[in-house]
């Protein structure tokens, strides 16, 4: 189990480039894999255009109270990274003015910005369709100034969308830290008691799970199933809808698959599981992903690999949806990611 | 160091087996394909049965591939290890059951 960043242990795989270097020429014993370019060039899918912007996806800061084994954030206690007020005020300009439905906030905890509860207010004022806040559920119980989180997002109609990797405690602590699954199971019947992720609720409370190792994500109904019947039987919990996500292969997840030797592997899976179908509705297509520093990427892993935007507009302050509009999806083999299977993204499956 | 026998990079070429006998490959993947298809049972209970079973056949291609296709389905290891003793269980059960044949055999034989 991790204790630090790559970043903070001065791993080379904090750096960037390292891990697009890794990507694109690979670390094979036999064969080579075809370029994802070469794969969505077979569909005539290449470039890949952004579509309509629908949802703005905005990385508030790279702190976190946890050290997961797979983040591809490779966010931790001790990444300072965080957005000012300043950015945010620029981020809610955009809200305003721009044609998103959705707006969807991430971390790190997002929650542990210290002006994430005026953001959360402010933009709440906009009157955008879907406020998504990405918490990692032990955040809720982590401190006593986070205690009162599920009321918070009550009052402001937040859409809580929660990281549980299994409905076991084994599988969920070893992925995430010793007491995780404890903290999640009370932070989730915590949230269930101000009437979150109840069937009949407006307050929508989705779960996301994502493999605890080298393999890919199952059906997402089948899981969605087998964990609500598990939650429910064992402690009364409810929740909407399961999202099964594919782990990347970028920063600390690309770090296990190359220590425990199962990055060949792993690669060949994604590249064999490639479903050309999926590529029409990758989250790249209609998102737009802000940094803390107010830089526009792509998607969030074209954030974490410092992949800007292929678009005159590259910063929060130069947003221009027309500009923005049509621009190429900037590429690259992690991207096998996204296509494999049914596809996935941050709303779970796509195809 | 000697080339182990058996290459686990293999089983990816496992499609590759219809390129020397195209149609009794398609039909062969064709009825695999249908058998894992959810029916009266789920498909996570059809993988813990092909997990087992690649152990009593002692498959190394097929215990790497449905230990990772029963991961995927969120099977745990306390289950996985359940349903290897199942199989277990049967390989030495009809073992075990042939002992009757042998007493027939020394009954017999020697009164």
């Amino acid at each position: 189990m991790a204790t630090k960043s790559l970043q903070k242990s001065g791993s080379d795989l904090a750096n960037s480039n390292r891990q697009i270097e890794i990507l694109s020429n690979g670390i094979f014993k036999s064969g080579e894999l075809p370029t994802f370019k070469a794969k969505i060039s077979e569909t005539n899918q290449f470039p890949l255009k952004a579509k309509k912007l629908e949802i703005l996806q905005i990385n508030v800061g790279y702190m976190c109270n946890q050290v997961c084994d797979h983040c591809h954030v490779d966010a931790g206690p001790d990444r300072k990274e965080i957005m000012t007020r300043d950015t945010m005020k620029q981020c809610l300009e955009v809200i305003k003015n721009s044609g998103a439905h959705t707006l969807d906030l991430t971390g790190g905890a997002p929650e542990m910005n210290p002006d994430f509860r005026w953001f959360v207010e402010e933009a709440a004022k906009v009157g955008i369709k879907d406020f998504i806040v990405r918490s990692n559920l032990t955040i809720i119980r982590a401190n006593k100034k986070y205690y009162d989180l599920p009321e918070f997002f009550k009052k402001h109609n937040v859409h809580v969308v929660s990281s549980m990797p299994h409905w076991t405690r084994g599988k969920t602590d070893k992925q995430r830290g010793d007491g995780v699954f404890d903290k999640s199971i009370k932070a989730l019947q915590e949230l269930n008691a101000v009437g979150y992720g109840m069937p009949d609720s407006n307050l929508k409370l989705d779960l996301v799970y994502n493999p605890s190792g080298a393999f890919l994500p199952g059906d997402q109904m089948s899981m969605e199933k087998d964990f609500k019947k598990a939650l429910l039987e064992d402690f009364g919990i409810q929740f909407h809808n399961l999202f099964a996500i594919t782990n990347l292969p970028i920063a600390r997840f690309l770090d296990y698959l190359i220590a425990s030797e199962n990055y060949e592997d792993y690669m060949y899976q994604l590249v064999e599981a490639y479903n050309p179908s999926a590529v029409a509705n990758v989250m790249c297509t209609n998102t737009l992903s802000i940094s803390w520093n107010g830089y526009l990427y792509d998607c969030d892993f074209n954030q974490m690999l410092e992949l800007p935007v292929n678009s005159k507009a590259k910063h929060i302050s130069e947003f221009n949806e027309e500009l923005l509009e049509g621009r190429n999806i900037v590429i690259s083999q992690h991207c096998y990611g996204c296509t494999a299977g049914a596809g996935s993204s941050c709303q779970g499956v796509v195809a | 160091m000697s080339k182990p026998y058996y290459d686990s990079a293999d089983l990816r070429k496992f499609g590759n087996i219809t390129e020397w006998s195209e149609e009794l490959g398609n039909k062969f993947f064709d009825y695999y394909g249908k058998v894992f298809e959810e029916g009266a049972l789920t498909a996570r209970e059809k993988s813990l049965i092909a997990l087992a079973v690649s152990h009593t056949e002692q498959c190394p291609y097929c215990i790497d591939a449905y230990t990772k296709d029963t991961l995927q389905r969120g099977v745990t290891k306390e289950e996985m290890m359940e349903a290897i003793h199942v199989g277990a269980a049967i390989k030495s059960g009809a073992t075990l059951v042939h002992g009757v044949q042998m007493m027939n055999k020394v009954n017999k034989l020697d009164g």
